[in-house]
């Protein structure tokens, strides 16, 4: 090994804790970008494989009845592939153990072959026996329940109680995300699937020869919106309720909001931590490197070329951000590879595909390399043109100032060792600076990963409480007169009951159009109310359509414009309805109508679809027990429940996510000061010890370099804070989806976090330093010149 | 004639053992030396002689491994590291081949640096008049020649009227000419404020303008001489 290359080696080992901070920070860079890109891509991998190997639709249509002999037309479509006929139904189960009522959907199976699409992944028994009460339950239902093959569950079926038999559990790529009617969040308790055999399905529901849904596969390169208006055109004599295709299909939607958060995620927060690892690598190699002056100076009066000492740091820097590069990429890999098997068995794929993309790899190691090296280059051009003697020589002594010319000088009011720390401060802006945008960068990271929190808070507060403040919304399985609301009232445990309809329409204006689910309530309803902008309940007036801010952005709507509302039932009017209020909604895209309004609008009497319901949470068992008698009654979504589901969903995916890149965010922080406290440590080493000889303690001497730290660090803190909040603020715009929205809300408490976080880092990194600072030779600083 | 003063500085059988590791390098061999309030020593003996090694013990800045050491009632040798810290705060002036001054403060501010922590301190102002350095008081380091910077040095080192002014080659990075106005500020000073002063060098020629003269050679002191008059720094040159 030459010379030189030992010297190399032996640096490295010297600096090692800060070597090792760097290399750290880099580390957290680089896996952070692996580590989000990896899982996002993971997951769509996943889906994609496993849409394929399922046979997942590409257009989904429901009506009302249809006969069988339809499905040769609808095959027939220019551009389908294959077209697949169903029945399909909702219906209440009686579990034992659950005071209150499941909803299962009932699904059927062609007899005697597999679905040409939306196959099943069966898990674990067979599929039902045809012309039987048998059922393939959905694994997470039959987990949660504890249903094996052979038990039997009650389900309300068109009216009738009926036992059905679990032959087998299953996955579907149609319920990756299984969201019950109603609810917010997958809850595998409350809802489930029953694959039952067709006829005994379509005979219980009157529907022998005839079919409810429809499913459709196309041939690559086709128009769907095309198929989907043929479609459209076959089965509206039979109620059909307008075909969509996967966008507007439950499961995919939702599934495609979460890989987009994901995604967000992943292309926000990476680049942001990999912009300030670079930063922090290029601020703390050149101050570094600037400190071996003489060193360079004596490599070039042995005859060093200025190439091979530039070349020399380079592979100082080389093996430091080697070494962070390795860490970060297995560090990322691992991570990666937990959250995405995390994902996957939220979302009950059968398989994982985990996804390693060389590209990313590639990315996340040049731009940390780059950075370092861009680092040291700097630094060590200025130092290797000088000549050899100039080098070898000290740099000609800081010129210090008085702070604005004397007129801001404090020195005949402070102590001289505040001065000393004012003046080191202004006397290198620059210097001073860059250590203040590092640590504002590093409070931002944590602001930027922290903020999550505080905002779904502040959603289920705006949603649960202050607008659907319902205790349950009960559903009917069709529209019923708006009297039924009475006898509501009427069962035990319901303290009031505010009745609302429920019509699928397509909202449309210009191109921009979106399927929602267009709601009438009571004016004056008090329980599930509408807010505005500053979160005050609105009255809705008695004519126009009232659209959330999200939808209004959606279809670039404002008050007082027309929007074309197509409705997708009953006689399928289309009609032109002024816009008369923008309103506040986090999740979904919704609408809202005066329910008389509505009812006069589609020429209809004056007919509900369900009722919000408060309860008396004493009497909740009577009631539900109550409900599963009530044939009506599709389902019932419980408020608390549903609170509860999503805050534990969430818990489990932005909490883990948000939690990694926090602790990413902290190591950051901890990198940060830690260099700066020991650069400024070697800096003015010479100077503490000096002031030592003279009598100074290790305490007074340490608050020289630690006051400078605290200066640097309070400073720091409101950038961070503003910065974080820009963070926070592209986050937010990036998690965007139809489905909900990350209210930007930054809570004090994510601020006071940020700040301790950092703190607790400069806190540890001043302790470390301080240990050095005990140990400052004194008498070396007698012998030795700068 | 007058009873001789008591000893500030005894130190007896004194000696240091540097032991990195496997190398053992004695650097005192058994020392004993006494000086009195007041008196002004030159110490001399080439590199290696063990002269550094004595004023870190006497100026607490390190501890001799077996021996002792007494500033008046201050057990050198047995102190810890605080009570050597509050000997040197209290006691002791140093004066540094390099000046060590504080870039980022002024003249007057380096003094005052000191006079903060001091128990008994005279104005910054006032040491650095004795200095001669009145007019350059705003002065940063950055701004002041070598001979200025040492000069400023002297009225830090002085300023808190120490007992003992230790000075180790405050020649030794300047011309004879600089040096010269450097002796004299620290022969002025000394006299002034009646502290026992040790100058470390090699510098033969200084030996002229102290009371005695020691000469180290392999850890041990070779040999004293008394100066029966003690030259002006003025009159000394090299």
């Amino acid at each position: 090994m030459r010379a030189l290359d030992i010297k190399l080696w032996r640096d490295v080992l010297r600096l090692w804790p800060q070597a090792l901070a760097i290399a750290l920070v880099m580390a957290a860079g680089v896996a952070t970008l692996i580590l989000g890109v990896g899982a996002y891509d993971s997951l769509s991998t996943t889906r994609q494989r496993y849409y394929e190997a399922n046979g997942f639709a590409d257009i989904f249509a429901s009506l009302t009845r249809a006969p069988a002999s339809l499905k040769s037309d609808i095959a027939a479509i220019d551009g389908v592939a294959a077209a697949e006929t169903r029945v399909e139904e909702i219906a209440l189960a009686d579990l034992p153990g659950m005071a209150e009522p499941a909803s299962v959907r009932l699904v059927s199976l062609p007899e005697g072959r597999e679905p040409a699409l939306n196959r099943l992944h069966l898990r674990s028994g067979r599929l039902p026996a045809p012309d039987s009460y048998e059922a393939v339950a959905s694994a997470g239902f039959a987990a949660a329940h504890r249903l094996a093959e052979g038990d039997s569950l009650r389900v309300l079926i068109n009216g009738r109680q009926r036992d059905v038999r679990i032959s087998g559990t299953a996955l579907s790529p149609e319920f990756v995300y299984a969201l019950g009617p109603g609810a917010l969040m997958p809850d595998d308790r409350r809802f489930g699937i029953l694959w039952m055999p067709e006829h005994s399905l379509a005979a219980a529901y009157g529907l022998d020869g005839a079919f409810n849904q429809v499913s459709l596969s196309l041939v690559p390169g086709v128009d769907p919106d095309m198929v989907i208006d043929s479609l459209d055109r076959l089965l509206q004599r039979y109620g059909g309720r307008g075909a969509h295709g996967r966008a507007d299909q439950q499961s995919h939607a939702f599934l495609d909001a979460e890989l987009h958060q994901l995604r967000a995620m992943s292309r926000i927060l990476p680049p942001i931590f990999l912009l300030v690892t670079a930063f922090l690598v290029n601020m703390t190699l050149s101050r570094l490197i600037a400190l071996e002056r003489e060193q360079i100076g004596l490599l070039k009066a042995m005859g060093y070329s200025s190439l091979s000492v530039v070349r020399h740091y380079a592979g100082f820097v080389t093996l430091i951000a080697a070494a962070g590069i390795a860490i970060g990429m297995v560090a990322g890999s691992w991570l990666g590879a937990e959250m995405t098997t995390l994902y996957a068995k939220f979302f009950s794929f059968p398989f994982l595909v985990f996804s390693r993309n060389p590209a990313v790899y590639g990315i996340a190691a040049a731009a940390a390399y780059a950075a370092a090296i861009l680092g040291a280059v700097k630094a060590v051009r200025e130092v290797a043109w000088l000549s050899p003697a100039v080098a070898m020589a000290p740099p000609a002594p800081p010129r210090y100032r008085k702070i604005l010319g004397g007129y801001a000088d404090l020195s005949g009011y402070v102590r001289q060792s505040s001065v000393i720390v004012m003046r080191h401060l202004t006397h290198w802006p620059l210097r001073t600076l860059s250590g203040i945008i590092g640590m504002a960068l590093a409070v931002a990271i944590l602001v930027g990963s922290l903020w999550s929190f505080g905002s779904i808070d502040h959603m289920i507060d705006v949603t649960f409480r202050r607008s659907d403040r319902q205790d349950a919304t009960i559903t009917f399985t069709e529209a019923r007169p708006e009297r039924a609301v009475f006898s509501l009232r009427q069962l035990p445990g319901v303290s009031a009951a505010e009745p609302f309809r429920a019509v699928a329409v397509t909202l449309r204006n210009g191109t921009a159009e979106r399927r929602v689910s267009l709601i009438g309530k009571e004016p004056g309803a008090s329980l599930s109310r509408v807010l505005d902008g500053a979160l005050m309940p609105v009255t809705l007036p008695g004519e126009g359509i009232v659209i959330s801010d999200a939808l209004a952005r959606v279809l670039k709507l404002r008050r007082g414009d027309r929007v074309e509302v197509a409705v997708l039932e009953g006689r399928r009017q289309t009609l032109d309805v002024p816009v008369s209020a923008i309103i506040t909604g986090f999740i979904g895209l919704t609408a809202y109508m005066d329910l008389a309004a509505l009812n006069r609008l589609l020429g209809e009497d004056s007919v509900i679809s369900g009722a919000y319901l408060m309860l008396d949470h004493t009497q909740t068992d009577t009631l539900f027990a109550a409900l599963k008698q009530m044939p009506a009654a599709s389902f019932i979504a419980l408020q608390y429940a549903a609170v509860a589901k999503f805050r534990e969903t969430l818990a489990q995916n932005v909490t883990i996510m948000i939690t990694v890149y926090a602790s990413l965010a902290a190591i950051i922080a901890f990198g940060v000061v830690y260099n700066f406290a020991r650069v400024s440590l070697s800096e003015q080493g010479r100077e503490m010890a000096s002031l030592r000889v003279l009598g100074f303690t290790r305490g007074e001497v340490s608050a020289l370099l630690l006051g400078e730290l605290a200066a640097v660090v309070i400073i720091a803190q409101p950038v961070g804070w503003g910065l974080g909040y820009l963070f926070a603020w592209a986050m937010a715009e990036g998690f965007r989806t139809d489905l909900y929205r990350v209210p930007l809300v930054v809570n004090r408490e994510v601020y006071a976090w940020a700040s301790l976080i950092v703190f607790a880092a400069a806190a540890i990194s001043g302790l470390a330093v301080r240990r050095r600072i005990d140990r400052l030779d004194m008498i070396d600083v007698l012998k030795t010149r700068e | 004639m007058d009873q001789p003063p008591a000893p500030v500085f005894r130190m007896k059988d004194l000696r240091k053992i540097y032991r990195t590791g496997e190398v053992t390098v004695e650097a005192l061999r058994g020392l004993d030396f006494e000086a009195a309030a007041g008196e002004f020593i030159v110490i001399l003996g080439p590199s290696g002689s063990g002269k550094s090694t004595f004023l870190n013990i006497i100026g607490g800045l390190d501890r001799a491994t077996s021996g002792e050491a007494w500033f008046r009632d201050h057990d050198l040798i047995r102190a810890n590291e605080a009570q050597l810290t509050r000997y040197r705060r209290d006691h002791v002036g140093f004066v540094f081949q390099f000046y060590n001054l504080v870039p980022s403060l002024t003249a007057f501010e380096n003094v005052k640096l000191v006079t903060e922590i001091a128990r008994r301190p005279m104005k910054p102002a006032e040491a650095l008049a004795l200095v001669g350095l009145e007019d350059r008081m705003d002065h940063f380091p950055a701004q002041l020649s070598g001979g200025e910077q040492q000069r400023v040095a002297i009225a830090r080192a002085i300023a808190k009227q120490p007992d003992v002014l230790l000075c180790d080659e405050p020649t030794g990075a300047l011309d004879s000419k600089t040096g010269v106005r450097v002796l004299e500020a620290l022969t002025t000073v000394s006299a002034r404020s009646g502290a026992t002063t040790l100058v470390i060098t090699h510098n033969a020629a200084i030996a002229a303008i102290a009371d005695r003269v020691v000469h180290f050679a392999n850890g041990a002191i070779a040999r004293e001489e008394r100066n029966a008059t003690r030259q002006p720094a003025s009159a000394v040159s090299w």
